[in-house]
């Protein structure tokens, strides 16, 4: 069993796993990350961004003026942003039997491996995973689409020409294999491949490996995998929660006992208490409020932002923001904000048990109901006429490359009385704003990443018990910033698997059992006999059918009679026989001298010798030569007489 | 100890819904478990007819201690109206299953048909709200696909049956014996539902609802036009129509019927919905539209089919409102509330329609009209003159006999069992079945028991190197002419069956192999010289017995697999030989058979 690792982002893996015969990708993350290296595309021109200097080198012998511009110190690739995908070359792709999903996060790559690879195999995801899934995904697409970029920047991209550049950029690694977001229809391809299934659905791939999801806590219809045979199991953990937000709890008994369990998807901030930063989040958007600023919050489509909407329903009097617009602006606002409603078999028993009364689960419906909440597809249109401030916004990318977020950075950037308030985790905050800087806007960092932190995974993982955990590398030493906490990476014995992009992992087990299934005729015919105490054994001769990966013993069958021929024809027809069974025990002298006698055979002498004693028959002209470990039966010329000695013998013999 | 290979049976007993479209109740004893599949009231009687007969299973004790657990298929009462009555009132506390829709609704018209019964009726030793309460506590839902484990060996699975929102078929299994009950469920997507979809799980037993057993389904889509044409021509005229509906299901999709029919025909004439349960019931509908068919879910969040343009709430003084328009009211059988008002109010003009999409009960008046009493005495002696046109729909959602035989070609069961239908529909499509797919088909009546003998394998662990070893010699096609047999020790320790090599099985019993050969020495009379004689034994093995690795080694011996022969010539007479044949009783058949071959001498050159 191998796993190859496609992706080095410990959130947005993508792993292939070898069992069995069968090939599983274990998700299939995009790594955004990519482009903090990209100029912002804005909705409307920006002066601003075209004032930019382009950048030359120190000594002006690269000029790279048109691609790449200078920002506050930074410089930045003046193009269509692009991602780093997983890893293509370790494998060939097409080889890939199924894709299992975890959660919507981790499936962004997905056109990228099923299109144009030779991909034919099955995806399998929850249908609230495909729904929001197709959902972000078109939002990309909308993103990248509504602002074309003619210009294609490759020339930074040279290797000699990257090693000349200034940081983070020189550093990037396999820049050449980045990659232009995907179109529309290349998803509606992909996704034209998933197969939808239910958590503890138990799916059969080619009758040789099961599969199951499970939930995972972290999202609508995120799952953790279980991937077994009857002897056998994996499970692969990418992004749960064990905090109580909307989504159902997770699943952690089912993991227990695996062979060896995947780990993925922890927090991305380990210090920062989801609570803790819930509260924050409140208070500096009712202070920004309160003192006549505008609020933007840059997020997914999905996702937490249902628990902000949720906490901000709760907050939104106490705090005396009844009369202040907030907006949810998004080509997929609406679809995401529906789409949450009709969910209730993924959601947590609270909002499961609204459902029955019925009320729709989350009460953002009541905050569009009441008007306090707006949603719009994109700044044009309705909203710029309905605009009104002070306000809060909530809108996309968290990155600030794309979406409409880089229009209100534009806006509202160079007033000191705005905020912005970040609470995704994906992203470095600093890093997102540096192509707007200087900026006047105060910021607040309060990101909200509900996956498990160190503490619990060490909790979950003692109580779940797997052989083996393989982790990325990442988890296996504290942060970079802070290698002093010891408490934030993995502590295991025997220690954990570590593994990184383009890693070849052995995973250490050996399949030692199969099982296989013996007809009803077959198992009627055995006969068992007891060789211990409660151990029973059976010889079993049978006819071994194996179709489709499931095996099945049948009896043997009986030889079709022979038709009446020639007798010198019959004998050499004589049918190959199958081979006997092995024999066990030991011929006791006395008890077989007693036997011999009763079967008439009276003239015995016998011989000691000095591995036990030879008898000599001795009106037969027979020689037994009996040992504690093997019996010798030298006969001439006397069939029926060596068969019956046979039977004799065999009687004190256990058969195996 | 011994290996334990029972013919084991899995065993059918009918309480209701055998031969009958009354109610449904099913006690299904597989693998030791016991399953109550639904629990359903008959709607046309009104004493103790009306319940299922526990008794068969309490006279041995509490209902709790025999059954594993209670699975309901949809929230149609005769399928779940009996529930409360048997867990509070008979009593049982294990688990019931039933899907999210089913959990939320089925409460709902529990509750509907107590007001009926009790409050209406004033009929007594009937269960109380507080006890549908109760009994809604003991529900587990179930997702579609979701393998629950019910305890270690029984697992169910429910699957998509189309009939109503929430309607599942039921896969349960034990141990490898499996049972597949349907429910209700419709073959063909209708205006709001799906079709039923099951995979190709091959149970012992497929018991499936026949109620339209006959039926070769044209007909649902004239039924519609059928409607719509007599809704449509009594407007035309000025009339008013009046559908009594309960609260969910036909009446959805009626409305989605009568909303797609306004909207492109551009009709005017208004379409109301009685009050109370419209909104509530629309609602369900919304949040619980992924159990709604492919198109409705595509379209939700452009449109929502259930929030409905043209159809608006209903205001009892509307029903006096000059001219035409529909109203949906409740209860759907007339035999009370606004439904009933309304009839009586519009019951003289003969201009106006009553139609009834759905079975009536007894004593109704929605059964006396449908039975072609125009004259109802009411209250106080009153009697009213029925005048207006009574029409009676069909609409559920039922599979056809077309639909059942497509059931059986996904599913691929080795037993049918017919329930929920008519006698003699059913004898029809046993003879279909059995015909067809060549396997049993079982119609038991109420009461019966129908024993099935499932055949189940022994699942045993197989070495991996044994199997692996075995399937190297077998090659990649197996022949059937000539069939490989493999050799192997089934260890059984506690539990667990283990298959394994001889040599495993003696190494992991720590047993010494005891060793038994043979040695045999045959005459023969051959002028030649040893080693001459040695190679005319090989050539003459080596023609005779094809498919055996045969060997001239150098040092003197012919091997056939593993057995030695060898030959030594007699001091006296160079021409009388001496073969020696030497094989271990593994080789018993084999050496036994060469030593009476050498006997007969060697052929002549």
């Amino acid at each position: 069993m191998k796993l190859y690792c496609l992706s080095g982002h410990p959130t947005l893996p993508c792993n292939v796993l070898k069992f069995k015969s069968t090939t599983i990708m274990l998700d299939c993350g995009l790594d955004t990350t990519s482009v903090l290296n990209f100029l912002p595309l804005p909705l409307v021109h920006s002066p601003r961004l075209s004032k930019l200097p382009g950048w030359i080198s120190k000594d002006g012998t690269i000029n790279l003026e048109k691609e790449l511009k200078e920002c506050a110190g930074r410089v930045f690739v003046d193009s269509q942003p692009e991602f780093c995908l997983p890893e293509k070359e370790l494998l060939d792709l097409s080889t890939i039997d199924v894709i299992l999903i975890s959660n919507y996060h981790c499936m962004m790559a997905l056109p990228y491996i099923t299109e144009h690879t030779g991909f034919t195999g099955t995806v399998y995801a929850t249908e609230p995973t495909l729904q929001i899934g197709r959902l972000l995904m078109e939002e990309l697409v909308n993103f990248m689409e509504r602002v074309p970029k003619a210009q294609s920047a490759t020339s930074w991209k040279n290797k000699d020409m990257q090693r000349l550049l200034p940081g983070p950029l020189k550093d990037a690694v396999d820049v050449w294999t980045w990659k232009r977001c995907y179109g529309i229809q290349e998803v509606n391809s992909a996704l034209s491949r998933v197969q939808l299934v239910g958590y503890s659905q138990k799916v059969e791939l080619f009758g040789a490996v099961q599969v199951s999801p499970l939930s995972s806590g972290y999202s609508l219809g995120s799952s953790n995998w279980i991937i077994q045979s009857h002897h056998e199991k994996v499970a692969y953990v990418s992004g749960s929660s064990l905090l109580t937000t909307h989504p159902q709890p997770m699943d952690q008994s089912s993991l227990k006992n695996s062979d060896v369990l995947i780990l993925t998807g922890l927090t991305q901030m380990p210090t920062a208490n989801p609570d803790g930063m819930l509260g924050e989040f409140c208070s500096n958007l009712a202070m920004t409020i309160r003192a006549g600023g505008n609020v933007l919050v840059p997020c997914y489509s999905s996702g937490v932002i249902y628990d902000l909407l949720e906490c901000l329903y709760q907050f939104i009097d106490s705090a005396n923001l009844g009369t202040t617009p907030f907006y949810f602006i998004s080509p997929v606002a609406n679809s995401s904000l529906e789409f949450s409603q009709i969910f209730a078999e993924w959601l947590c028993h609270n909002k499961q048990t609204k459902v029955y009364l019925p009320e729709p689960p989350f009460p953002h419906a009541e905050l569009i109901q009441t008007n306090k909440l707006k949603h719009y597809p994109s700044i044009h249109g309705d909203f710029s006429s309905d605009f009104r401030q002070p306000c809060v916004v909530f809108t996309g990318h968290p990155s600030l490359r794309f979406g409409d977020v880089v229009h209100f950075m534009e806006l509202w950037g160079k007033s000191g009385l705005n905020t912005i308030i970040f609470t995704e985790p994906d992203f470095s905050y600093l890093d997102a704003l540096a192509p707007y800087q200087p900026l006047a806007m105060k910021c607040v960092y309060c990101p909200i990443d509900t996956r498990l932190n160190f503490h619990q995974v060490a909790k979950l993982l003692k109580e779940v018990q797997p052989l083996h955990v393989v982790c990325p590398e990442q988890y296996t030493q504290p942060p970079m910033t802070q290698s002093h906490r010891s408490d934030l990476m993995l502590e295991l014995q025997p220690p954990p698997m570590p593994y990184r992009r383009c890693s070849v992992l052995n995973l250490p087990f050996r399949r030692r059992y199969e099982r296989v299934y013996i007809l009803p005729e077959l198992a009627h015919s055995l006969v068992p006999t007891e060789v211990k105490p409660g151990v029973s054994i059976a010889t079993v001769s049978a006819v071994l059918h194996s179709k489709d990966n499931k095996h099945t013993l049948q009896s043997v069958p009986k030889p079709p009679p022979v038709p009446p021929t020639k007798k010198r024809k019959r004998v050499m027809e004589e049918p190959p026989v199958a081979p006997k069974p092995l024999l066990s025990g030991a011929v006791p002298l006395e008890a077989f001298l007693a036997t011999l006698q009763m079967h008439g055979i009276t003239e015995v002498k016998v011989e000691e010798t000095a591995d036990g004693h030879i008898l000599h028959l001795q009106a037969e002209d027979t020689l037994i030569q009996l040992e504690e470990d093997g019996t010798h039966i030298v006969c001439d010329n006397n069939e029926p007489l060596r068969t019956t000695l046979r039977d004799l013998v065999l009687r004190f013999l256990q058969k195996l | 100890m011994s290996l334990c290979v029972d013919l084991l049976s899995a065993c059918v007993f009918l309480q209701g819904a055998g031969q009958d479209v009354g109610r449904s109740c099913i006690l299904v004893s597989i693998g030791g478990k016991n399953i109550m599949l639904d629990c359903g009231m008959h709607m046309g009687y009104n004493d103790d007819r009306r319940f299922p007969d526990f008794s068969y299973v309490t006279q041995n004790g509490r209902l709790t201690d025999f059954l594993d657990c209670v699975i309901i298929s949809h929230f149609h009462l005769d399928h779940c109206g009996a529930l409360p009555y048997m867990s509070e009132m008979v009593g049982y506390d294990g688990p019931i299953y039933m899907t999210h829709p089913t959990k939320a609704i089925c409460p709902i018209l529990l509750e509907d048909f107590r007001k009926i019964t009790v409050d209406k009726k004033g009929e007594t030793n009937f269960f109380t709200s507080q006890m549908i309460k109760d009994c809604m506590k003991k529900v587990v839902p179930l997702n579609l696909h979701q393998t629950v484990q019910v305890d270690d060996e029984l697992e169910i699975k429910a699957y998509y049956a189309g009939h109503v929102l929430g309607a599942a078929m039921v896969y349960i299994k034990v141990g490898s014996e499996s049972v597949v009950y349907t429910g209700d469920y419709n073959m063909t997507p209708d205006r709001h539902l799906g079709a039923a979809w099951i995979d190709k799980c091959r149970p012992d037993i497929l018991i499936s609802e026949s109620t339209y057993a006959t039926t070769i389904r044209d007909s649902k889509r004239c039924r519609e036009r059928d409607f719509l044409k007599k809704v449509h021509e009594s407007i035309e005229r000025g009339g008013k129509v009046l559908i009594p509906v309960f609260a969910l299901g036909r009446a959805q999709e009626l409305c989605i019927l009568l909303e797609t029919f306004w909207e492109r025909m551009n009709l005017k004439a208004p379409i109301y919905f009685s009050t109370g349960m419209t909104e509530k019931a629309n609602h369900y509908y919304k949040l619980f539209i992924t159990w709604t068919n492919q198109k409705i879910r595509k379209t939700f969040v452009q449109r929502n089919m259930f929030e409905f343009k043209h159809i608006k709430a209903f205001d009892r003084s509307y029903a006096d409102n000059p001219g035409p328009m529909v109203v949906f009211a409740t209860p759907g059988m007339l035999h009370a509330g606004q439904s009933l008002q309304i009839f009586k109010k519009w019951a003289g003009n003969e201009k106006n329609m009553v139609i009834m999409p759905g079975y009536c009960v007894q004593g109704t008046i929605g059964h006396k009209i449908l039975n072609g009493q125009r004259k109802l005495e009411m209250e106080g002696r009153a009697t009213l003159d029925v005048k207006l046109q009574v029409e009676y729909m069909s609409f559920s959602a039922h599979a056809d006999a077309k639909g059942i035989m497509q059931l059986i070609r996904m599913a691929e069961p080795r037993n049918m069992l017919l329930v929920h239908g008519e006698a003699a529909k059913m004898e029809f499509l046993k003879g279909k079945i059995e015909q067809e797919f060549s396997i049993d088909c079982y119609m038991p009546a109420n009461g019966e028991t129908v024993t099935v003998k499932t055949n189940p394998s022994v699942p045993v662990d197989m070495s991996v190197n044994l199997l692996k070893r075995e399937m190297a010699l077998g090659g990649p096609l197996p022949d059937p002419k000539k069939p490989r047999s493999m050799h192997g020790t089934l260890i059984m320790k506690e539990s667990s069956l283990k298959l394994v090599s001889s040599e495993q099985a003696l190494k992991e019993l720590g047993l010494n192999e005891h060793q038994l050969r043979f040695t045999c020495r045959v005459p023969l009379q051959d002028p030649h010289s040893d080693s001459e004689t040695l190679h005319r034994i090989y050539t003459h093995l080596k023609s005779l017995l094809k498919g055996y690795t045969i060997q001239h080694l150098p040092d003197g011996t012919v091997m056939v697999e593993s057995i030695v022969i060898k030959v030594s010539s007699s001091a006296e007479d160079a021409n009388a030989k001496i073969l020696l044949l030497s094989w271990s009783y593994q080789d018993e058949d084999l050496g036994s058979f060469l030593s009476s071959v050498l006997k007969k001498g060697l052929p002549k050159m």
